[in-house]
């Protein structure tokens, strides 16, 4: 078992604690970077496409586990900043710039959904994400002359200076590099006194409104931030499948990003990757299946998401802490060991409290 | 004599949309619960109606009747596997379960009677009632008039029975529901299955207006936006809603371009929201501290 | 010297008038506490002050500006701070957290920044930390620093409130029950801090209580509410042997 012992404050600050935290990440940042001199170029697409979902997690988490706003509509940023990226490369913008404007407009436009959210709570916020996200799928759909409507939009390849960014490995570590980014600064908003006002606002709106935190300009950041992170994946999200079109972007996507972040583990960005990690192998894992099963049951139309469904509702009933949690019971088990005892985990019985009442 | 049409139409619609939105906030009046899958419950309903009436050739009056049993217990199933050990968890937790509940019925649905369109054997079907230009099909009346009816039963129900009183209790503060003696457990398996049998019926009433197939559960999207409009937590609130909804798309769809029928229903969501933020007929206070 | 006057004040919910031309002034420096029996407007008036509730008439002033539609996210940045008679903490955290939270109101840096967690980020989150465990240190929570809220028993959770509204800084602090729940020897060792903030820290105190015993012993000026009307402004024992009183807590 660790003891950390602490001298100054500046420990509890820092992203990173003590020394076993610098070894472990230390090795999983060596094991990243070289791995594309090992695996092939399948393998390093499904790894981007991975960090494509970890970036859009944040962005939701840093939402729903934060600030405790439910969004249902989280596609709706993806495919904003995926267009909107898309659109501005067509039309001879460098990739670092393009990319870096769709991420500030997707941010910009969940700043103005962000407003009039303010006043909603709870369910009637999640559907109204849900309607936000809905319009904007008509919207794709319709405006002809920017999205190129139901025929799509082809993404051009992108190039830094001449280096091509979308071979495999370039992309490989351009989307690795912006994860490692992004974390970085949800880390650092989350240490900070904003990221702490988000909390407030979760935990208590009044008594947060009392310790002189500004509750809808709060929301308001978390909701800007949030589709910035999202836009962000989107416009890689753009290059990885090569071409837009909007029923890439529906309400099973936004679906797939709530699973990936209720699945990975509500309220920590460990929870983000290994969300993003369990999302990314699903559809691998499937196909596995679909081979080792009769035809009878691998020929359904409906097999990946009623997989999908069972999976979340088993996560959701015997782990709600999802894989970050149960990761943290199999550690607390071998720090403890021989001395762990089953009913650590065992919470007392909750019962329903109406949320009709805030 | 066209506006009139459309409004008959997006009536009867609208009360499909209603009676999907009254189970939802019915279950939601008892446990708080959000039932994303209500419409899916929906079309397993129609399923089951098509199985005992088409295939299995029982007449329908009693195929319905043996629909409405089956579907009771089915929402009871549902609810002693699912919903009962996530008593206690945060709402939106339960909102994802019922989200992936919708899934794995839509895929055995997809199973057990394949994805083509089936279309119910119903007696009234076909028939319509002229009045001067006006042509009423007789399944738009029975639609309204069963949604009348049902809506007369629950209203009974709740105001005069002491169980109507009950759920409201064991919603709003379980334990001490639990405390008076209120069996919570109990009533939350009953009004599963009451709202599946509702949903049952608006399956089985909007089958001869659109044909039954393991998608058609994703009306009940719209439904959840009605009942939202409407105010989550008042049952007439649920079946205005839904009423305004249906008859919104229906003029959306003759006045407005090509794809603002689809989004005419969450932009009318969209609008009463921002006016009243807990739809028309809100229920929820400010906490006194 | 008044640090907080109410002129006329009133307010209804409904048919119901919970505060009705109310008018009372607390000096700086002073501890001032509220008594009534239950449905007085004790609370009411604390959600006034905070700008929770609108004010229907009247006017409040604090050290001389009036913060009568002040926002309720401004009350704090102007020195008043308070706590919840139902403890309104932020439960999924720890204490440390709670007690950051409650630095907020001296944050100078913006968003940008604090994204990039730049040198003088780093600085105030230094300086929030010293803040909060100086408040630590006061109030004898060391031992609960790094435990979450949910865990712990509701007398230390009413202390908690306490230490959250200090790291504020404030002015003016108002106590809303703070010994409910807690036994004899809390609620003393309760009196010897109200002491320590009020002497040491110069803090104006508003207290609503119900135990006489500690309405005695810290304060120095009472006032007496009852059905949302003021009976009587005074010293503790002027106020517990006014006639008026005995009448609306005893009964006629």
């Amino acid at each position: 078992m660790r003891f950390v012992r602490k001298t100054h404050y500046v420990q509890d600050i820092n992203i990173i604690k003590h020394g076993g935290q610098r070894f472990w990440y230390g090795l999983l940042a060596v094991v990243v970077v070289l791995a594309p001199l090992g695996l092939d170029r399948f393998y390093l697409g499904e790894l981007s496409q991975v960090f494509i979902y970890a970036i859009a997690g944040i962005g939701l988490m840093l939402l729903m586990g934060y600030t405790g706003l439910v969004s249902l509509g989280h596609a709706a940023f993806l495919a904003i900043g995926a267009y909107c990226h898309t659109w501005l490369l067509g039309h001879g913008v460098p990739f670092p710039v393009s990319l870096f404007i769709a991420t500030l407009f997707t941010a910009g436009v969940g700043g103005i959904v962000g407003i009039p959210a303010l006043r909603m709570t709870g369910i009637y916020l999640a559907v109204a994400t849900l309607a936000f996200a809905v319009i904007v799928e008509q919207v794709l759909m319709h405006w002809e002359s920017v999205t190129g409507g139901f025929r799509g939009m082809a993404v051009p390849k992108a190039e830094i200076l001449g280096w091509n960014i979308t071979s495999p490995t370039s992309f490989y570590y351009v989307c690795l590099g912006l994860l490692t980014a992004g974390l970085l600064v949800a880390l650092n908003l989350l240490r900070s006194p904003s990221g702490r006002a988000m909390i407030a606002v979760r935990d208590s709106e009044t008594s947060a409104q009392s310790m002189g935190i500004h509750i809808n300009r709060t929301k308001n950041l978390a909701f800007t931030i949030s589709a910035g992170f999202t836009g962000l994946a989107g416009g890689l999200f753009a290059h990885k499948i090569g071409y837009l079109a909007p029923d890439a972007f529906t309400l099973l996507t936004s679906i797939q990003l709530l699973l990936m972040v209720v699945v990975g583990g509500l309220g920590s960005l460990h929870g983000v990757v290994y969300g993003a990690i369990f999302i990314g192998l699903l559809p691998q894992a499937i196909a596995i299946f679909r081979d080792v099963v009769p035809p009878a049951v691998s020929q359904l139309p409906g097999l990946e998401p009623g997989i999908f469904g069972l999976i979340l509702v088993l996560f959701l009933i015997y782990e709600p802490q999802g894989i970050y949690g149960r990761w943290l019971k199999i550690r607390l088990y071998f720090e403890e060991f021989p001395l762990y005892r089953k009913a650590t985990h065992k919470r007392q019985k909750s019962y329903l409290r109406t949320e009709r009442l805030r | 004599m066209e506006v009139l049409q459309l409004l008959i139409s997006g009536i009867s619609q609208g009360c499909v949309y209603g009676l999907i939105a009254l189970g939802f906030v019915l279950i939601y009046k008892a446990t708080e619960m959000v039932n994303f899958a209500q419409g899916d419950i929906m079309m397993l309903g129609a399923f089951v109606a098509v199985t005992l009436v088409n295939v299995m050739g029982v007449p329908f009056f009693w195929g319905v009747l043996g629909t409405l049993v089956i579907m009771a217990i089915v929402g009871v199933l549902l609810e002693r596997l699912l919903l009962r050990p996530m008593i206690g968890q945060p709402h939106f937790a339960v909102l994802m379960l019922t989200i992936g509940l919708g899934f794995i019925l839509r895929a055995v649905a997809g199973a057990i009677w394949g994805n083509e369109p089936r279309a119910l054997n119903t007696p009234y079907v076909g028939k319509v009632i002229r009045m001067g230009e006006l042509v009423v099909g007789y399944e738009n009346i029975a639609i309204v008039v069963g949604t009348a009816l049902l809506c007369a039963l629950l209203y009974l129900f709740f105001r005069f029975t002491r169980l109507g009183v009950a759920m409201q209790a064991a919603s709003q503060n379980q334990l001490a529901a639990y405390y008076v003696g209120i069996p919570v457990k109990r009533i939350c398996s009953l009004v599963w299955a009451l709202s599946a049998v509702i949903a049952a019926c608006a399956g089985i009433l909007t089958a001869p207006v659109s044909l039954i197939d393991p998608l058609m559960g994703f009306v009940g999207i719209k439904a959840f936006a009605a009942a939202i409009v409407g105010g989550f937590g008042s049952l007439p609130g649920a079946i205005l809603g839904g009423l305004l909804v249906g008859v919104t798309e229906q003029f959306a769809g003759l006045y407005l371009p090509p794809g603002f029928s689809e989004v005419s229903a969450y932009v009318l969501l969209l609008v009463i929201l921002m006016v009243r933020p807990a739809g028309l007929f809100a229920t929820m206070q400010l906490k006194k501290v | 010297m008044s640090l907080l006057v109410a002129n006329n004040i009133a307010v209804s919910f409904g048919g119901i008038k919970a505060v009705h031309d109310l008018s009372f002034a607390v000096d700086a420096g002073e501890v001032f506490s509220i008594v009534g029996p239950n449905g007085a407007g004790k609370t009411t008036i604390f959600n006034l002050i905070s700008r929770i509730y609108d004010m229907d008439e009247g006017t409040l002033n604090f050290n001389g500006a009036d913060i009568s539609h002040v926002p309720a996210h401004a009350i704090a940045e102007m020195g008043i701070a308070r706590t919840f008679q139902n403890t309104e903490l932020f439960d999924r955290e720890t204490v440390l957290k709670n007690l950051l939270i409650g630095c907020h109101v001296h944050r100078r840096t913006n968003i940008v920044q604090e994204l990039a967690f730049l040198p003088s980020v780093k600085a105030q989150e230094l300086a929030f930390r010293k803040q909060a465990e100086d408040v630590i240190d006061l109030l004898d929570l060391q031992n609960y620093r790094d435990q979450v809220i949910g865990n712990l028993p509701y007398g230390v959770r009413k202390m908690i409130e306490i230490a959250r509204a200090l790291c504020v800084q404030p002015r003016l602090l108002l106590l809303d029950e703070p010994s409910s729940g807690l036994n004899p020897e809390e609620t003393e060792d309760l009196s010897f801090w109200l002491e320590d903030i009020n002497d040491d820290l110069g803090i104006t105190i508003i207290m609503v209580e119900h135990d006489m015993n500690l309405v005695s012993r810290a304060s120095d000026r009472v006032m007496a509410l009852a059905d949302g009307v003021l009976i009587t402004i005074g010293t503790p024992a002027e106020v517990q042997n006014h006639p008026e009183v005995l009448r609306a807590y005893m009964g006629d």
